[in-house]
């Protein structure tokens, strides 16, 4: 089996059509969404149905009164901020059961959170699975190694080779958790100074997880100069150039439309999304 | 007074509102800060013109095991909460990248065979332009812990400052980390379907955290947007309107913040802070 991840850094560069695009072309595979904080690929894929499951994970103290002495210990000890006159702060509380641990009364529970939700959803381009983490919730890591793992083992179960995620922005604990042990990233960047310096870091963490990566220039035409310093710097770095695809407001009215712009109408762009996907598959040979 | 610019997604212009905001105030008597903590992808300064003259390293702490006094009992793995160590027959295995630094192991261990050393996840940098301070916090590439990092860049607000803070994406604890403690939260969003379902998350942070707010629509068009009935539903102001338009586009791809770029938006950038301003004092 197959694993693909399409990151890019910071979020906002057409990534999210790219890999409802990648839906409508690639046959016999899995999506997932491992945005777990704003997942919108169902947006583009509009499932029929859905299971949806709890994710419960990490634990919050809370503090009984009646037993409470008000020793101070607990306030003593967290290293959060989250005891204030004997009572926890749910939101600052890390959940590392220090004061559970150190209470001399037996005064604290820790108890577990509803921290978010699951979903598995055919669509028509086959199975999403996707998830939502609650807001102000930790653990967005834990719940996209969930994500993944609901997609491998049904991938497992319906002879599908090959898992295709939407990934996270950013460069840590969620990336990490949708990048660790993939077969490839497609990291697709705009030629902005700010998007040419969200490459360079997320390109150091495929380096630091020795993940093989590609580059897709999205929006080339925006800025030709900073397109050009994209394709040196992939020189140096010896990173292939997988496509580059021009602006044009088709990707947005696809987006209104709510369909993979591959589908919503065929022009310059999908010729590109066409090539790029040829190139991706390739690659994952 | 602090104001943080947040948004549900990444890339819908966050950035670009937080410099100019910040850079329309920068002439006046105002003295203004500007926190980057969008940690893991910090790229206000591109937008500033200035030298990152400072720099603080930020570290956590994580536990070293003295083998000599260790006497394999299992309890600090029994009572770290994120199988940070794991206690073999002859050895203890730290993984500090799971370490959350809570302390606990190092101060149960019956055997005082737990010191705590630094662990440095990366760095919070400093520089001034005119009358703007700048900080900004970067996450080292390959650590997974943003908050701590977030927290150190937060040190460094100056109360007598009218500070703006750029918020990391997403939903999460490190959102969390940097919206809190702010007087107000811009949201930053645009008229799509994407821009709907993550304002929509984005505000049940800003609300469990209840912190007065308004969205800031960008690349809008002329059309009225599921985003506005949204907003008039939920009863959220929308308090600036930035068009789509290949102009900003391409200053904002050079670099170059809208303020500066285009000087006629100076005054909207300024209304909008005084919209703000009001809102914060009648709150
Ligand atoms: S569980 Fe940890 S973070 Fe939460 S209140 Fe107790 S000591 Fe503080
Ligand atoms: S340690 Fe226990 S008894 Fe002491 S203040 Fe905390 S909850 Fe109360
Ligand atoms: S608690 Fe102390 S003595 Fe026990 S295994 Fe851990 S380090 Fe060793
Ligand atoms: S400091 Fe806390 S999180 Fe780190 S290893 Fe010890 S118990 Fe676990």
């Amino acid at each position: 089996m197959k694993e693909l991840v399409v990151l890019s850094g910071k979020g906002g560069t057409g990534k999210t059509s790219i890999v409802a695009s990648f839906a409508a072309l690639a046959r016999d595979k899995i999506l997932a969404d491992c945005d777990v904080d704003a997942a919108d690929l169902y947006l583009l894929l509009r499932p029929d149905e859905e299971e949806k499951h709890e994710f419960w994970s990490g634990q919050v103290a809370s503090i009984d009164r009646e037993r409470c002495t008000q020793c101070g210990l607990c306030w003593q000890v967290c290293r959060f901020g989250a005891i204030n006159e004997y009572s926890v702060d749910a939101i600052a509380c890390e959940g590392c059961g220090f004061c559970y641990q150190v209470c001399p009364v037996e005064a604290i529970t820790m108890e577990a959170s509803l921290a978010g939700y699951w979903f598995m959803a055919s669509t028509k381009y086959g199975y999403l699975s996707h998830a939502r983490l609650r807001a102000a919730q930790e653990n967005s890591g834990k719940l996209v190694a969930l994500v993944r793992e609901n997609a491998r083992a049904l991938a497992q179960k319906e002879g599908l080779g090959l898992i295709i995620s939407d990934g996270p922005p950013g460069t840590g604990c969620p990336v990490i958790s949708s990048l660790s042990g993939v077969d490839l990233a497609l990291l697709v960047t705009e030629p902005t100074l700010s998007g040419i310096h969200d490459l360079m870091r997320i390109v150091g963490v495929c380096r630091r997880f020795g993940v093989p990566a590609l580059v897709c220039v999205n929006k080339c035409d925006i800025n030709e100069e900073n397109t050009r310093e994209i394709e040196k710097y992939c020189i140096e770095e010896e990173i292939k150039v997988a496509a580059k695809i021009p602006f044009d407001n088709v990707v947005t009215e696809a987006l209104v439309a709510r369909m993979p712009v591959v589908e919503y109408r065929d022009g310059q762009v999908a010729h590109e999304i066409n090539n790029l996907w040829r190139f991706v598959l390739g690659e994952l040979k | 007074m602090i104001v943080s610019v947040a948004s549900g997604k990444g890339g819908t212009g966050k950035t670009l509102v937080a410099t100019s905001l910040a850079l329309s105030l920068d002439n006046n008597a105002e003295k203004v800060e500007l926190l980057d903590c969008d940690v893991e992808e910090p790229n206000a300064h591109i937008f500033l013109d200035l030298k990152l003259t400072k720099s603080w390293n930020v570290c956590v702490p994580v536990p070293e095991i003295n083998e000599l006094k260790c006497t394999h009992c299992g309890r600090c793995a029994d009572v770290c909460a994120f199988n940070a160590l794991a206690v073999l027959e002859k050895k203890v295995l730290v993984f500090p990248e799971l370490c959350h630094g809570c302390g606990a192991c190092s101060y149960l261990c019956p055997e005082t065979a737990i010191v705590e050393r630094d662990r440095e996840i990366g760095v919070v940098e400093g520089g001034a332009s005119g009358n703007m301070l700048f900080f900004q916090g970067k996450l080292t590439i390959g650590e997974m812990m943003a908050p701590p990092i977030i927290k150190a860049t937060k040190k460094h607000i100056d109360k007598d400052r009218m500070v703006f803070i750029d918020v990391p994406p997403g939903t999460s604890c490190p959102v969390v980390e940097a919206i809190s403690g702010s007087d107000f939260c811009l949201l930053v969003t645009e008229p799509t379907p994407f821009g709907l379902n993550d304002l929509a998350l984005a505000m049940g942070v800003v609300r469990e955290l209840q912190i007065p707010c308004g969205v800031v629509l960008n690349r809008s068009g002329t059309e009225n947007s599921a985003v506005e009935d949204y907003c008039r539903q939920e009863d959220i102001p929308v308090l600036l309107k930035i068009p789509l338009d290949m102009e900003i586009a391409r200053a904002y791809s050079r670099g170059i913040p809208l303020v500066r770029g285009i000087p006629s938006w100076r005054e909207p950038f300024r209304q909008l802070f005084r919209d703000i301003r009001q809102r914060i004092s009648d709150n």
